[in-house]
């Protein structure tokens, strides 16, 4: 099982979990059957127990079979592993839904800048609030809308289980819904010049009153 | 040239001069040897970079014993080097390169390559590109902190006055001349000097590997030499190839640089397999199972590679529908290659195995790649690549692949056919110190970064502290760094053993390990031109303990009536090429 992960703290973070804990029980069966069946034979077929080798060129299908027979069922499973991983990936980066909240994140060297709707509710309008941290309500959908200013940077959140490049020259959209208030660090994970490590932000995480009195307040949102 | 069919001399005579003989010289077994020690010798310098960033990541701010403390800046340009270095100036000559030369004219039963004096330039440049890139650390304006990948814009308009960015790109596109060179060299040597009687399918494993590895390398860097001179162009004459203010689009050069960056990987690879499968038949004297079988899915495998590259790129900003495709591509590489370690697997199976040093370095090869190879699918798989895309687990996957092809496998086959290079034998208890502390310290390396990964690490941050979810995992940063200082010490017994028996060690013979291929047939250290007549090939390349022969192995050019148990072999088994 994948142990050291950072706690969930997004809807979808849960469906990432689970689909590398199933490549990591699929790849661990045969991991381990791969070592025991190499090591089982330098053991049972040591020159003491085994005086003379056995001809096995395996030019005919009979004992190639030993071979493509579980070649055949790496096929299977990893058919089942992209069938599954297909499927996560489409919820968390194909469908992105409208955001409850949406914000523009500006990534540049060696930081994060957020703008907020604003008043009049449309983002990239003159009333857009600016935010050095990234504030939202649990429980509803926040999407991004990305763009940098001068390099290839990233947008990454260890808990929300998201990690998304920044190209200069697009907007890249992303979304998550985050489900447990909270204190979170938004790091850039794309080496970005000198001050890549230090290139973070905060995710500000909050109950929903909470979070609507702060956008109220600061005109975040209408 | 000229001698397109073979085995005949044109060597010449042996050179006299002591620069013709050892410095400028056309004979394939002093380029290999060329490009072995000076692989080595950049290996030394990739660890100790690595030595040097890792101790910064354990303990971060404080001086480095031997080195001081380590700036931002320097930091990127010690892991953009060290990447470097070892794909391009360690792995590439030692694998494909040093044994590929040593390996392919005595395999095929000839003096010398098709084209000795392009194989001495091709060393030259090579070693021309060494210097540049060890120079680019000190170029002026500052050294290369880009990452190995080169992306831009930060190689181009983020350090515009880094001279160093310019050296270093320079130095891969004459290391990548070299190997053109040396592709060519191979393939044509492969295909028409193999020895009389010698069809393509009596090749022994080790030069199929190296002629699908040459022409992979061959059909994917062209696109790369292609962005690396738009990137020069971008950076010095106001060009916008990847400049989206000019209408450019940096993804063109990631999507140029893994079109090649994926492929190398099994570039490397192939090689290292070829070499892992010449030892495990000596070792467990049986033939190999499924020869056939693993040349054609090394083939698929091949072609397969050329449509996987966007893997590195799922959460790069690429269309998502893309994503799947690339994701199946890439998980379905897993088949061929599974083929080939079973094949291998098989290939103990049912031996009588004659324990070595060189068969001991190949089984820890394939038991520590497994780990890599298994771990590839967790990255290949594009819904978990979200979370560990750009993080430690994918640094820890990586280094248990390439660790395993760069470092293990080139030591099985310097541990095999160091007699036939010297015609002496390595020390076998020197030997075994160096495998077991190597295995040792390279899992005490490396096991703590896949935890590190899972638990959030990103890469190439000079200070993990600096971030709330990794401070738990500083213990395991120490315990990585200490795994790196015992595998640099770990190499020592290697050198003591490599100097002490070049000069002392017991003498060897023409075939020490009993083995079939020509390679073997031949005197060790073998002489200028090789072999002492012309080889006549008789069978197939792996004819171990055949039924109804008392001896457990028949060498390719072996007559019949010379075998040891006397009447011929059953002609399935011989494989007589027409």
């Amino acid at each position: 099982m994948p142990h050291h992960l950072p706690e969930v703290a997004s809807t979808f973070a849960p469906a990432i979990d689970g689909h590398i804990a199933l490549i990591y029980v699929v790849c661990g069966v045969w991991l381990a059957a791969a070592e025991i069946a190499l090591f089982w034979a330098l053991f049972r077929y040591r020159r003491g127990a085994s005086p003379r080798a056995a001809w096995m060129p395996a030019d005919g299908a009979r004992q190639a079979a030993w071979v493509l027979v579980p070649a055949a069922a790496v096929l299977g499973f990893d058919l089942f592993i992209e069938w599954d991983s297909a499927r996560v990936w489409a919820h968390v980066k194909e469908r992105t839904p409208r955001g409850n909240v949406e914000v523009r994140m500006t990534a540049r060297q060696f930081g994060f800048d957020f703008h907020y709707p604003g008043p009049d509710g449309r983002l990239g309008t003159t009333d857009d609030v600016a935010s050095r941290e990234l504030r939202v309500p649990a429980g509803r959908i926040v999407r991004l809308e990305m763009e940098s200013a001068d390099v290839v940077h990233a947008f990454y959140v260890p808990e929300l289980r998201l990690k998304q490049d920044i190209v200069p020259g697009r907007r890249i959209a992303a979304w998550f819904e985050p489900t447990r208030p909270g204190r979170y660090t938004i790091a850039c994970a794309e080496l970005c010049g000198v001050a890549h490590s230090l290139m973070q932000a905060p995710l500000l995480v909050e109950p929903v009153e909470a979070w609507r009195r702060w956008a109220t307040q600061t005109g975040a949102i209408r | 040239m000229g001698d397109a069919d073979g085995g005949h001399p044109m060597s010449g005579p042996a050179p006299t001069s002591f620069w013709r003989r050892y410095v400028f010289s056309t004979d394939h077994k002093v380029i290999a040897k060329q490009y072995l020690f000076t692989g080595v010798a950049m290996a030394f310098v990739g660890g100790l970079l690595a030595y040097v960033f890792r101790s910064q990541l354990a303990w971060p701010g404080e001086p480095v014993p031997g080195w001081g403390p380590v700036g931002l800046d320097e930091y990127n340009a010690l892991v953009t080097l060290h990447g470097m270095i070892m794909v391009f100036w360690v792995a590439m000559p030692v694998l494909v390169a040093g044994f590929g030369n040593l390996l392919i004219p005595l395999m095929v039963g000839t003096d010398d390559m098709a084209f000795p004096r392009l194989n001495m330039l091709s060393f030259w440049i090579f070693f021309l590109s060494t210097l540049l890139v060890v120079a680019s650390f000190f170029a002026p304006g500052g050294p290369p902190g880009t990452g190995w990948t080169l992306y831009p814009p930060l190689s181009t308009s983020g350090m515009p006055g880094a001279w160093g960015v310019d050296v270093l790109v320079l130095a891969v596109a004459l290391e990548f001349a070299a190997f053109l060179m040396g592709g060519i060299n191979f393939l044509t040597t492969a295909i028409n000097k193999r020895a009389r009687g010698m069809g393509m399918w009596d090749l022994p494993l080790f030069v199929w590997e190296e002629i699908i590895a040459s022409i992979v390398f061959m059909l994917s860097v062209g696109p790369l030499i292609a962005g690396a001179l738009m990137l020069l162009a971008d950076r010095h004459f106001g060009t916008g190839f990847y400049d989206p203010r000019a209408g450019g689009d940096p993804l063109l050069f990631q999507h140029l640089f893994w079109f090649f960056g994926h492929p190398e990987v099994y570039v490397l690879l192939l090689p290292a397999l070829g070499i892992v499968a010449e030892i495990f038949c000596a070792g467990a004297r049986k033939t190999l199972f499924g020869y056939r079988t693993i040349v054609w899915a090394t083939i698929v495998a091949g072609l397969l590679s050329f449509i996987v590259w966007a893997h590195h790129q799922f959460v790069a900003g690429i269309d998502p529908r893309l994503a799947a495709p690339f994701s199946l591509t890439t998980i379905l590489i897993s088949v061929p290659f599974s083929i080939t370690i079973f094949a291998l697997i098989a290939t103990l199976w049912g031996g009588s195995i004659r324990f070595s040093l060189p068969l001991a370095w190949a089984v820890a090869m394939v038991a520590e790649f497994l780990l890599g190879g298994v771990t590839g699918i967790v990255n290949g798989s594009a819904a978990a690549d979200i979370y560990v895309h750009d993080s430690y687990f994918v640094v820890a996957h990586f280094h248990y692949t390439l660790v395993p092809i760069a470092l293990f496998a080139p030591l099985a086959g310097f541990y095999f056919w160091f007699p036939k290079m010297t015609g002496r034998m390595l020390d076998a208890r020197l030997g075994l110190l160096h495998l077991v502390a190597t295995v040792v310290f390279f899992n005490v390396t490396f096991l703590p970064q896949f935890a590190l990964g899972m638990m959030g690490m990103h890469r190439r941050i000079a200070n993990p502290a600096a971030f709330e979810f990794l401070r738990e995992g500083m213990p395991l940063q120490e315990l990585s760094t200490v795994g790196v200082i015992g595998l640099l010490v770990s190499q020592a017994p290697f050198v003591v053993n490599l100097v002490w028996s070049w000069l002392r060690g017991p003498v060897a013979g023409a075939n020490p390990w009993r083995a079939t291929t020509l390679d073997w047939q031949c005197p060790s250290p073998p002489p200028h031109g090789n072999f002492e007549r012309e080889v006549v090939v008789r069978r197939g390349p792996y004819v171990y303990s055949p039924p109804g022969s008392a001896e457990d192995f028949v060498p390719q050019d072996a007559p019949d009536a010379e075998r040891a148990g006397g009447g011929a072999v059953p002609s399935p088994l011989v494989q007589p090429a027409e």
